[in-house]
């Protein structure tokens, strides 16, 4: 299973982006493979429109949970019609190392 | 008066406030009762068969009449097509119609909807999180794996900021938010996502 974290940077020690839309980095953890890739998020510093361009991107990867800290209102109709899970942290300060291991956590439940 | 009577009593009062009912949607799974008695001194509640409402035609009569959709913005809303939709809201009003002049009692029952799924809340992480899969029962937090979860009545008002949402245009249908443009009608924007015509955010005609 694929899912993405927003991240400020590049590093597993990039915090948690707060933004949806308009985070710096797309993180895409493979639960199965373990492998996470760093994504520059294109619609940064776009006009409008960076939630659902970031959308998607991140449907295109098959992402099927996002972490992030917080959404455009009413993007959660549009996201449990893809059968998308959305998790709101509110913890800016969380690395990206450490959602990942607390995802690993959840895993090995 | 019990509560199926006093929630009747607050339905009929949406039913007729409607237009001028400004509420942000509340967003939550079932009908929040199994169905409505009638009452009356020549009423026993027991007279004849209940009118069964499916949950779709709930839906359609909630998304029409509550929230003030339009039956384009319904359909899509609920992921039928315009006739289907237009087919279950006519069942809908009759059957009601049909239990306001028998006195019959209503049930809501059940049929093929898409729930939307409400939120849920980890006390052990904080996060909040949705069910889009509708598994039968949420038991552990996705991102922690903490039992400790429950559903989560308010809707997470504060994940909610959307940076200068002073001019946004919003679409009607499924929501999407974009940036507005000054000199540009909002009415010419075009969803992102499902290609609505979008409207400007808090003005008449986008209740949602
Ligand atoms: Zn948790
Ligand atoms: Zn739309």
């Amino acid at each position: 299973m694929k899912i993405a974290i927003t991240s400020t940077g590049n590093s597993p020690e990039s915090t948690l982006d707060q933004r949806f839309g308009r985070c710096s980095y797309f993180v895409v953890y493979d639960t199965e493979s373990g492998a996470t890739e760093f994504i520059p998020n294109p619609n940064k510093n776009a006009e409008d429109s960076a939630g659902s361009g970031s959308l998607q991107l991140l449907t295109s990867r098959k992402v099927s949970k996002i972490v992030s800290g917080e959404f455009g209102s009413k993007i959660k109709d549009t996201l449990d019609r893809m059968k998308i899970q959305l998790i709101v942290l509110r913890k800016p300060e969380k690395t990206i190392s450490q959602i990942i291991e607390l995802l690993d956590h959840a895993k090995n439940k | 008066m019990n509560y199926c009577s006093l929630s009747l009593q607050r339905t009929i009062d949406h039913l007729l406030m409607s237009p001028n009912f400004k509420r942000p949607r509340k967003i939550l799974s079932p009908p929040p009762v199994k169905g409505f008695k009638p009452y009356g001194p020549d009423l026993g509640g027991e007279n004849g068969e209940p009118v069964m409402l499916l949950f779709e035609e709930y839906e359609a009569l909630r998304l029409c009449d509550y929230d003030m959709l339009n039956h384009h913005h319904a359909s899509q809303e609920m992921g039928v097509s315009r006739p289907t939709f237009t087919r279950i809201y006519a069942s809908v009003r009759q059957k009601i119609a049909r239990a306001f002049v028998e006195g019959r009692q209503i049930t809501v029952e059940g049929g093929k909807v898409y729930f939307d799924s409400g939120w849920y809340h980890c006390a052990s992480c904080t996060c909040l999180f949705n069910n889009p899969e509708m598994e039968p029962e949420v038991t552990s937090c996705p991102l922690c794996g903490s039992k400790d979860v429950g559903t989560s009545d308010a809707l997470p008002e504060n994940a909610y900021i959307y940076p200068g949402s002073e001019d946004v245009c919003v679409c009607p249908a499924c929501g999407m938010e974009i940036k507005h443009q000054p000199g540009r009608p909002c009415g010419q924007q075009i969803c992102p996502s499902c290609n609505t015509r979008m409207k400007r955010k808090g003005k008449p005609g986008c209740r949602k």
